[in-house]
């Protein structure tokens, strides 16, 4: 296996994150890191199909929230361990993906993205109107103080489990990049009718990428319930994680996994910072800064300034 | 053992613009065949039917290869690449954000063309030696000559045993016309390729096509059976090359 060793560096890496969290003695740390892990997890899941493929995805709240009131409906249902439940969200989502994708992908650029705005509103209209988690009430979820794991405190499992899915992300998205997969996604990100002419199945690339991409945006949401503790739907859904997801890869470049992660990563961390010293209201205001910012210095992101590779690994869409 | 092409009765368009009308053509084992007329005639339409690109409303598309027929109607375009039918599209249509090798890696896409990567690889490199100096370029920065070679190059990546090609002349200076047109003969003797080629250029195309057909308005008005035929007749002269 080609890619074990980076798998390893990747573990490596999250287990020193963690260790660092710990050594602050801190455990706000925790709280704060646990956004900035789940925007890494999203802006990469929604690299997979907008950076790679070209097409702009409006819905990632969509897909998040529904992954959250998975976890909701199965916290009713059966109470399973959490990771498990973040799978089952992952494959809720992922679903939902391949049917929007199996709807919406005729369409092409700016139509495919209202689409997909188009859908997170339906759902969350759905969910609004589904009583059994909650409806427009809202649920409550009641969050463990430790976990039966080591009687670790119930934010550090959180902490570690979307750290874990981090990994997971990465390891995912660089290996799609080295794949034909890749190769596949990226003739139809830069000419659609020369891949299809080309004999790339172009459908069923996309569909994967949108499969792919609403699975992890669903594994990413599927601890929050849990997290927050209260879940409503206008908090769900919020437009601000379409927003944030956007900017993040735009900010570090959409070429490479590298983008989305050094995107959220400065993004995220600077918000939360923000929202502590000043105020939570100049977390909207930031990424609208650095995104007019990126566009005028860093067109091609973070990424693209240190001239990550030329070709398909390395030059992303011009923007 | 070569491939042939039959189309017959195709009548296509998009929404309610009608662009074909019963549209019949043969292309036989080894030939090449020029498909002439002016802009918005339907040739590119024709083509795009061929390829599963745009779905018929009437009719059949055959393609016979090494013995076998298939019908090509109702086929997703992977599948008819992956029969062995490669089509390079109008204005090349390269990816222009990849490197030259990365173009023609995708160009073997399909699994059947991935096991003869290698020696296609090789046939195009020694076809274009252009395309080896300029390996790790972006496509998207090459002259428009070069990027006709590539998009070439691309589509034999495929291993076709029928090539279409869409106006191969567009946007090209003269010179650069006569060349790919040479090129293109080149390529068919090389690969015993069965050739389908819309082009405006009359008189270029004539140079390389056994036959050629003249659509007008969507319908075939002349069917020439060789290329002096076709440059004698007096309905070509007058209505298609004004002179």
């Amino acid at each position: 296996m080609r890619g074990f060793p980076f798998f390893l560096t990747c573990l490596l890496v999250a287990a020193g994150v963690f260790l660092a969290a710990r050594w602050t003695e801190n455990g706000y740390v925790f709280f704060a890191g646990y956004v900035v892990l789940q925007y890494i997890v999203l802006a990469i899941a929604w690299n997979i199909l907008g950076g790679y493929t070209g097409y702009v995805n409006f819905g990632i709240a969509g897909f998040f929230a529904i992954g959250a009131y998975t976890t909701v409906a199965v916290e009713k249902l059966v109470p399973l361990p959490l990771p498990v439940v973040m799978l089952a969200g992952g494959a809720v989502s992922g679903l939902l993906g391949l049917g929007m994708g199996y709807l919406t992908l005729r369409l092409r650029g700016v139509f495919f993205s209202i689409a997909t705005l188009a859908m997170a509103v339906v759902a969350q209209t759905f969910m609004v109107n589904w009583d059994f988690v909650g409806g427009s009430a809202g649920a409550f979820t009641i969050r463990p103080m430790t976990t039966p794991y080591f009687g670790m405190d119930y934010i550090r499992y959180l902490f570690l489990l979307m750290l874990g899915l981090v990994v997971l992300a990465v390891v995912v998205a660089r290996a799609i990049e080295r794949s034909r997969l890749g190769d596949g996604f990226a003739a139809i990100r830069d000419d659609e009718l020369a891949a299809e002419a080309s004999g790339v199945p172009t459908l069923r690339l996309k569909l994967i990428a949108t499969a792919m991409s609403g699975a992890f945006m669903g594994m990413a949401g599927a601890p929050l319930p849990f997290y927050v503790t209260y879940l409503d739907p206008p908090s769900a859904f919020s437009l601000a994680y379409a927003v944030n997801t956007i900017a993040m890869p735009l900010i570090g470049g959409t070429a490479s996994w590298m983008g989305p992660l050094i995107g959220a990563v400065l993004l995220a961390s600077l918000q939360q910072l923000v929202t502590v010293t000043i105020s939570s209201a100049v977390n909207l205001l930031i990424v609208g800064l650095m995104l007019v910012g990126f566009i005028i210095i860093a067109p091609r992101g973070i990424i693209g300034w240190f001239g990550i590779g030329a070709g398909k690994r390395r030059r992303g869409r011009g923007r | 053992m070569a491939s042939s092409l039959t189309i017959e009765g195709i009548s296509a368009g998009y929404g309610a613009v009608r662009v074909l009308e019963d549209v019949s053509i043969t292309v036989g084992a080894g030939e090449t065949v020029a498909l002439l007329g002016t802009n918005g005639n339907g040739k590119s339409t024709l083509m795009k039917c061929v390829m599963g690109l745009v779905r018929p409303m009437a009719g059949s598309i055959t393609a016979e290869i090494d013995g076998v027929r298939h019908e090509l109607v109702g086929r997703a375009t992977e599948a008819i690449v992956d029969l062995g039918i490669a089509f390079v599209p109008e204005g090349r249509r390269l990816f222009p954000k990849l490197t030259v090798t990365e173009n023609l890696m995708l160009g073997a896409f399909r699994p059947a063309a991935r096991k003869v990567i290698a020696r296609n690889l090789d046939f195009c490199l020694e076809t274009f030696p252009r395309l080896r100096e300029r390996s790790s370029q972006l496509a998207g920065s090459m002259s428009g000559g070069e990027q006709q070679m590539l998009a070439l190059g691309r589509a034999l990546m495929s291993a076709p045993r029928i090539l279409l090609i869409d106006e191969p002349s567009v946007g090209l200076a003269p010179v650069l016309v006569r060349r790919t047109i040479d090129k293109i003969k080149e390529l068919k003797d090389g690969f015993q390729l069965t050739v389908l080629m819309a082009e405006q250029n009359f008189t270029q195309a004539i140079r390389i096509a056994d036959r050629g057909y003249v659509i007008v308005h969507g319908q075939i008005a002349f069917e020439g059976g060789s290329a002096e035929e076709l440059n004698n007749n007096e309905l070509i002269r007058k209505f298609y090359l004004g002179m």
